[in-house]
């Protein structure tokens, strides 16, 4: 029996396997979306669990925006090649030729077009058939509702009105030509969970995560990182060196970093317990309008 | 920074923090519109701090936008999450939160109170072990309070707690209180819960919730959160039989054979004696296999991979089982659906049923009453509604291996799937296996043309065999015969000994009646793909002109030529029938492969037979050919995966 785990994270451990295996069994061609950041970190963690010895029997798939932050990068290269794992980088080219990007274009059109259409052009390249997603229904309210196994139409789009009722563990996965599902082991986790996961299971993560002197602007109350020169500086604007750190990664532009001394893992837990504001207020594209995470969904986005 | 001794020191704070004992409660509320569950469930969050200050930023923000209660805090706005749902106020579907306290981790499933929505309540009710029914203190106890409680107590909910809501609204009165009290327990008492309480509180402003309330001082009893934090649901799964749906089969090599599941019931260690169910062989348990290391002992709820220690036909789908204990087989049985699809229940259609990791066609050969859930009373019917209950006889196309869901709630758990829009189509709880002769008695239906293509459920092929005498074809298409059976699918098999000695009998091997001989079974095989049926055809047909006659024939698209290419030295090797022996004897002349040449099919289907591949090997080919072309339907991967 695995001691590390309190009897809550055992169980949620379990139910993810299940789930995992599940999709493998009744499932062609599935992919795990690998997004980098500790959900993904502690999903591709569960995955190497539920199928030992043997290896993981789906690729990963990342849907690169070319602005994620260096250190990212460099962790996935550095987890793929640690982990023997194959890891499908998907840019989407069409929308880098058209100059899309999160300074040029804003935050929404560039999430719609770099990641949204992105994943939709990885998944029907590949034609992959079903995507785990580290999303937990913890993160927004709408994510309360979604399904462990989300439809999706063959065009991507998620109908509120056309989802499956799940009982017990009996999983309604079949599907029609062309149709997909987004599967989401950790549905049940919360943040505090994942993070008390990875530690418990020692899962490296970014070290963004930790608080680190790094150069940053403030900008309209939010903490911008200038991890390249491609972040325009407005004038008189000027990097300046603060102890910062991220509780969620994505394009750097777009990732508002918070002051914190947290330096390990068990500093940032002992800092969340005690702070107030929720890991989404970092992350800039949900601040546009409520529901909106609700309107990706149907997108395509998660 | 050293991550290895940080995460070290965090390991040993996470085990002397001493984690809550009690395992994670999973409940859900259920009452009708406007008793105040989601107002409850947002004070539970709120008073655990889970409501963060930027959320409680966007709760005011909408609390004024969309609230009912004026200038406060709408909770109830914490857990609604669809646009549209919350413009019109009402929750329509199941949101789960989590939550913990310092003693215990929570799921909550909050299900609607609309009258129609028994779908989605029930939903929520199957995965719980606890429910919170709400009533308004003002207004009692209501028909749907008794529709809640005993939909909550047929899903196998064996603890109730009564949350009497709105106190504040009645002065706080204890009369009222203990009326409504009363009347459940008398109420309940049928439907045999195990526990059973009743809890004065104000969701709106806290009274009971997580702090004694001063308003309420007659009543002496624990908060509701003191409450869910110290009950035991647990009815131990563990002491209950061993029981393991066989999940996926891991062969990362060929010295490991791992069935992978997750315990639905019992315990196992190694050394244990378990059967798999439905042929009944015997094995023992020789590893419990985890990534954490080998385990001596599992439990129900843990997902673990078991080896065994003989090599039995064990696959997905597959019930491992206590010997001493074993769970019922049988391919009739009658059970309670819960109807969750807008397409009404249709007798006699065939729907795919799963249970465990298996999914089989299955379909209702009777519908024995409709339950009415307020009044638990008996209907007579004939079909099932969207919401309705009822009682039916099922049968499935092969025995399955089942519990009583009254004795185990994962075993004698289904799902039924529409097999043309994939919608899940209802929930199944199995009553008790039937004996075939006793006690069927099947509807009066009668099938129409429409109604047997719909049964069919297959899209028709001619699989066309052709290749050397001795090359495997007929063992070939018997395994790929045997394993569409084994999927529903309806199938024959044209080969030699049934062709020659019947239809072509008066057909000798010259030239003219050889291809006499492949015509007629040509047209035969045509005539049989009209009926809707998968043809399977072995016959060593050396000539391409003739194999290109058949094609068409049956037309392209329906004709899958599969060429089972194994080389002449081995099959002369094999020579099964010393068919071989005589003809380079000279006692058989125009022998394919001796002094006849056999034309090798340029743009074949499928190619098999090469590489030393097994009979097996190839069929399973065969197979996955038809699923990827959508033949056949995928549904279960047994075949897939543990070859
Ligand atoms: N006075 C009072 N009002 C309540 C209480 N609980 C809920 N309400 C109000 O009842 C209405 C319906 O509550 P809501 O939680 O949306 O009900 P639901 O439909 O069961 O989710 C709202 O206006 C709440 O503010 C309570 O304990 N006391």
């Amino acid at each position: 029996m695995n001691n590390r785990l309190s009897a809550h994270l055992r169980q949620l451990e379990a139910e993810a396997i299940f789930i995992m295996r599940e999709v493998v069994a009744e499932f062609a061609r599935p992919v795990l979306l690998y997004s980098i950041g500790k959900d993904s970190g502690a999903m591709l963690h569960i995955a190497q669990k539920a199928f030992y010895p043997g290896k993981l029997p789906f690729p990963l798939l990342h849907v690169d925006t070319t602005w994620k932050f260096k250190d990212m990068i460099a962790f996935r290269d550095a987890t793929a090649a640690r982990l023997g794992v194959e890891i499908i980088v998907y840019v989407n080219e069409e929308g880098l030729k058209r100059g899309i990007s999160p300074v040029a274009s804003g935050s929404a059109l560039h999430t719609q077009v770099m990641k949204t259409e992105a994943l939709r052009q990885a998944l029907d390249k590949y034609r992959f058939d079903a995507a785990f997603g580290g999303a937990r229904r913890d993160e927004e309210k709408s994510r309360a509702k979604e399904r462990i196994f989300s439809h999706r139409s063959a065009a991507h789009a998620w109908d509120p009105r056309n989802q499956r009722p799940e009982l017990w563990r009996l999983f309604n996965t079949r599907i029609k030509p062309g149709e997909s599902m987004r599967v989401f082991p950790l549905s049940n986790w919360t943040e505090r969970d994942v993070w008390e996961y990875t530690a418990a299971e020692s899962i490296p993560v970014v070290p963004l995560y930790f608080a680190k002197q790094r150069p940053v602007v403030e900008r309209d109350g939010t903490l911008i990182m200038v991890d390249d020169e491609r972040l325009p500086l407005k004038p008189g604007e000027k990097p300046r060196m603060e102890r910062v750190r991220f509780r969620t990664l994505g394009c750097y532009p777009l990732s508002g970093a918070i002051r914190s001394d947290a330096e390990t893992l068990d500093d940032m837990i002992a800092e969340m317990r005690s702070t107030n504001t929720s890991e989404r207020q970092g992350r800039l594209i949900d601040h546009d309008e409520a529901g909106s995470m609700e309107k990706k969904k149907r997108e395509g986005y998660f | 920074m050293n991550e290895a001794v940080e995460i070290e020191a965090l390991e040993q704070r996470a085990t002397a923090a001493g984690e809550p004992a009690l395992p994670t409660l999973r409940f859900l509320t259920c009452g009708s519109v406007d008793d105040g569950k989601s107002t409850l469930i947002g004070r539970l969050l709120y008073e655990q701090q889970l409501i963060l200050t930027d959320q409680l930023a966007a709760l005011e923000r909408d609390s004024k936008k969309h609230g009912t209660v004026g200038p406060d805090i709408d909770f109830a706005l914490l857990v609604d999450g669809l646009e549209a749902e919350r413009e019109q106020g009402i929750t329509i579907d199941v949101a789960y939160r989590s939550f913990s306290t310092e003693r215990r981790a929570f799921i909550v499933a909050d299900t609607p109170g609309h009258e129609q929505y028994t779908r989605n309540m029930a939903t929520g009710a199957s995965n719980c072990d606890l429910a919170v029914l709400l009533v308004d203190c003002r207004k009692g106890l209501l028909t749907q309070t008794h529709r809640h409680a005993a939909i909550v107590s047929l899903l196998g909910i064996r603890h109730v707690v009564l949350a009497v809501n709105k106190i504040d609204l009645v002065g706080y009165d204890q009369a009222a209180f203990e009326k409504i009290a009363a009347e459940f327990q008398a109420f309940a008492a049928p439907l045999g819960f195990a526990t059973c309480v009743a809890i004065p509180i104000s969701a709106r402003f806290g009274d009971n919730i997580s702090r004694q309330s001063d308003n309420t001082a007659w009543y002496s009893g624990p908060t509701l959160l003191a409450y869910l934090e110290k009950i035991g649901v647990e009815e131990d799964r563990s002491a209950l039989p061993f029981r393991m749906p066989v999940q996926w089969v891991n062969r990362p090599h060929l010295d490991f054979r791992g069935f992978c599941g997750t315990i639905a019931s019992g315990t196992v260690r190694p050394g244990d004696e378990v059967t798999v169910a439905v042929s009944g062989k015997l094995t023992r348990v020789e590893r419990i296999v985890t990534a954490d290391g080998d385990l001596e002992v599992a439990s129900a709820g843990d997902a673990v991979s078991l080896t065994l220690a003989d090599a039995l036909d064990v696959g997905r789908g597959d019930l491992l089982a206590a010997p001493q204990a074993r769970p019922e087989v049988a391919d009739q049985f009658a059970a309670t659906l819960i109807w969750m699809s807008d397409e009404k229940l249709l007798p006699g259609r065939s729907y795919l049923m799963k249970i465990g990791a298996r999914t089989i066609p299955a379909t209702v050969t009777g519908l024995k009453y409709r339950l009415d859930v307020t009044t638990l009373a008996h209907h007579p019917a004939k079909t099932l509604a969207l919401n309705e209950v009822g009682f039916c006889n099922l049968a499935t196309t092969a025995p399955i291996a089942f519990d009583h869901y009254a004795d185990n709630r994962v075993s004698g758990a289904f799902i039924l799937i529409d097999r043309y829009t994939n919608a899940t189509a209802a929930a199944g709880l199995i009553a008790f296996g039937l004996r075939r002769a006793a006690n069927i008695h099947p509807q009066d239906l009668t099938i129409t043309k429409a109604g047997r293509a719909h049964l069919m459920h297959q899209r028709p092929a001619v699989l066309w065999f052709t290749g050397l005498s001795g090359s495997g074809k007929s063992t070939i298409a018997n395994l790929v015969e045997q394993q569409l059976n084994a999927r529903g699918v309806h199938t024959i098999l044209l080969d030699g000994d049934n062709i020659r000695h019947g239809l072509n009998k008066d057909l000798s091997f010259s030239a003219a009646d050889r291809v006499e001989n492949i015509r007629r079974i040509g047209e035969v095989a045509k005539l049989m793909t009209d009926a809707g049926l998968i043809v399977l055809c072995a016959f060593i047909s050396p000539f391409a002109a003739d194999r290109q006659m058949v094609r068409d024939t049956v037309g392209d698209g329906e004709f899958i030529e599969i060429f089972v290419d194994t080389p002449l030295d081995q099959c002369i090797a094999r020579d099964p029938k010393g068919l071989y022996k005589k003809a380079f004897a000279g006692e058989i002349t125009n022998f394919t492969g001796v002094d006849q040449a056999y034309e090798t099919p340029l743009a074949a289907e499928l190619v098999l037979g090469r590489d030393g591949a097994t009979a097996r090997q190839s069929s399973a080919r065969v197979i996955a050919y038809l699923v990827e072309h959508r033949y056949i339907e995928r549904f279960d991967d047994t075949g897939d995966w543990s070859i």
